[in-house]
């Protein structure tokens, strides 16, 4: 399977406090990975590093085999789409205006709004059901239509990269899986290759291809989700003792952390 | 959504089509909507961009027509009433003894700068506001204009210096400020609003530097230095009209074309970066526009108030919260030409500089903004 998006031996840093030193991580195209991990593990500060909103302090990236700080940054727009964890709430504008700026990379100083992005941007809409929200301020609407707005931009930047930061936080658990349906439908059916970041193990094992751990700024495990998804795994990377069992249904593995001890009656 | 009668046949043969290939109804991105027959959600597309376009062009011809209307009762009523005939036939060149005069060095010119200077103010404020997402951040706040101010003041009152070279100080004095506030707020600091700290903190400085040096100076050099320091078009000139017109000429296209990028920034600097905007680079091409046309503005007659301030937030209110910088620059022209005809002839036999109506009226029309925002916001909640 080849590699679209690699980091080598790379080191992150805000100011001179170094957060991922060192690391290797190989994206298979065509696959939906995970990033899993502790909060402060450093698997946002990664995503970040590996859409070259921060700039490596050591290392490369490369996308499809470039190093993705000398490309053009709009270029790189075309290949690998980006959605931040909080992006800001625009004021005013509306669902339509604002998939339409996801056509941005796709456009020169002067160029006009082409029949193309017109197609994008429906079609956008439509697999995000938003169609009947089109007119609608964005600012007024719901927490689950606002994240769907949001994938729904990074949509019409048609990437053939999609990286996602905690693209199901702030949402209930029906909003959580509408969404990770969406992705893993996207990749089914255009073969968009995904890099997100979650903390829910449950839901990163049933959504995700490949399971990336993180603990300490580094990779502890990698794998399918049986193969990360195990006791010792849970045990290195969160610090706790847990079950796995299967999904009754699905047969894929599902956590049952226990209670620490000094909670214990 | 509800489709109009005849637009149903369509709607029912789409339904058929989709009952054929189930399996494809939110199908591909590249399938959808391309060839001649529009599907419902581009119908849909159309109809929101139409609305949003059509909405646009009423208020820029209803703003526009403003400005004009105000643009001829400054140059045409007033304590001397001119007819619109004799105006264009003194400006093609005839004399008319008495009117010529008031019209061609006083009326005319007071009109064409107020619209420039308007302009200029307002679209700086309302891109300066967007770029920095923050209602303070206008230049007037930042200290951009006291910057000239300053500078100005310095040449007047120190050095005697009167006309063009005190237009000059002032422009450089915009810059130094400009650049000043860029030093120490750092890379980061636009997206951070440490830019906006930095450029308050400065405003306290320089209008300190400004009143001692007005303690300074001698009482009629200060009593010039006023009148400039509260914003006049009392003393314009064409030649001044002239570098002012040239700068808007080609600030104003260039503001209006690069901020269209703003719409992207305005998702914040992840996003944007994501979309592929240099953020910093737009920034700083921003920045440079902004003070050019502070600048000049201001070296030529002063710092009108609140005219960048309020310029921008009364603009996004018309436009539903979009940043226009055309919008921002028709209201800040309709507001400069508007406060010029009151301060000449609100109180008869006395005249204002424009300043100090803009800065009298501009109160209750920042408080009406917060009020009215609130009410939005409830509206929504």
């Amino acid at each position: 399977m080849s590699v679209t998006l690699a980091a080598e031996s790379l080191s992150l840093a805000y100011d001179k406090r170094t957060i991922v030193d060192g690391l290797d991580l190989a994206v298979s195209a065509g696959q939906v990975t995970a990033i899993v991990g502790p909060n402060g593990c450093g698997k946002s500060t990664l995503l970040r590093g590996l859409s070259r909103l921060l700039a490596p302090t050591g290392g490369r990236v490369l996308l499809d085999g470039d190093v993705i700080g000398s490309l053009p940054t709009k270029e790189v727009a075309r290949r690998l789409g980006l959605l931040p964890q909080q992006p800001i709430v625009p004021e005013g504008i509306t669902v339509v205006e604002l998939v339409e700026r996801g056509r941005h990379p796709h456009h020169g100083l002067f160029k006009q709004w082409s029949r193309e992005d017109e197609s994008v941007v429906a079609a956008a809409l439509e697999v995000t059901e938003l169609v009947d929200l089109a007119g609608v301020p964005v600012d007024s609407l719901s927490g689950g239509q606002r994240q769907r707005a949001w994938i729904a931009m990074a949509l019409a930047q048609r990437t053939p990269v999609l990286l996602l930061d905690e693209p199901t936080s702030f949402l209930d658990i029906a909003h959580q899986i509408d969404v990770l349906e969406l992705v893993r439908d996207r990749n089914a059916r255009e073969g968009t290759t995904v890099v997100m970041v979650l903390h829910d193990l449950a839901m990163a094992a049933r959504y995700a291809d490949h399971l990336v751990a993180m603990s300490d700024g580094a990779i502890v495990a990698e794998g399918t989700p049986g193969e990360i998804v195990t006791p010792a795994v849970i045990e290195s990377v969160f610090g706790i003792a847990a079950s796995v069992v299967a999904d009754p249904t699905t047969g894929d593995p599902v956590v049952i952390p226990h209670r620490r001890k000094r909670d214990q009656p | 959504m509800i489709q109009p009668p005849e637009t149903q046949p369509r709607a029912v043969e789409r339904g058929e089509r989709a009952a054929d290939a189930p399996a494809d109804t939110a199908g591909s991105l590249l399938s959808t909507g391309s060839g001649a027959d529009a599907s419902a959600t581009i119908r849909e597309i159309r109809a929101v961009r139409r609305t949003v376009r059509r909405r646009r062009l009423v208020l820029t011809v209803v703003l526009g027509l403003l400005v004009v209307g105000l643009f001829l009762a400054r140059a045409l009523l007033g304590d001397y009433r001119i007819s619109f005939v004799d105006g264009i036939r003194m400006i093609s060149g005839t004399t008319i003894p008495g009117a010529s005069f008031i019209f061609m060095e006083s009326t005319l010119p007071r009109a064409c700068m107020a619209v420039l200077a308007g302009a200029a103010f307002a679209s700086a404020g309302a891109a300066f506001q967007s770029m920095l997402r923050n209602p303070l951040a206008s230049p007037d706040v930042l200290g951009i204009n006291l910057g000239a101010s300053a500078a100005a003041v310095f040449a007047v009152v120190l050095l005697g210096w009167s006309g063009m070279p005190v237009t000059l100080v002032a422009f450089a004095g915009a810059v130094a400020v400009a650049v000043t506030i860029h030093a120490f707020a750092g890379r980061g600091g636009a997206a951070t609003g440490r830019m906006i700290l930095v450029g308050v903190g400065l405003a306290a400085v320089l209008s300190s530097v400004v009143h001692w040096l007005l303690l300074r100076a001698d009482i009629y050099r200060a009593q010039d230095a006023l009148v400039w320091l509260t914003g006049s078009l009392g003393t314009v000139t064409w030649g001044e009209i002239a570098r002012l017109g040239a700068v808007v000429l080609v600030g104003l296209p260039l503001l209006t074309v690069v901020t269209r990028q703003l719409g992207v920034l305005s998702l914040g600097d992840d996003l944007a970066t994501g979309l592929g905007v240099r953020a910093h680079r737009l920034r700083l091409v921003i920045t440079a526009i902004v003070v050019l046309l502070t600048a000049s503005a201001t070296a030529v007659c002063g710092p009108i108030a609140f005219v960048g301030f309020l310029s921008g937030p009364i603009a996004r209110r018309l436009t539903h919260g979009r940043t226009s910088i055309p919008t921002a620059a028709l209201v800040g022209a309709a507001m400069v030409l508007a406060a010029d005809y009151v301060s000449a002839y609100a109180v008869p036999g006395t005249a204002f500089p424009v300043g100090v109506v803009t800065g009298l009226a501009g109160a209750p029309v920042l408080v009406w903004l917060l009020v009215a925002g609130r009410r939005s916001i409830a509206e929504k909640g």
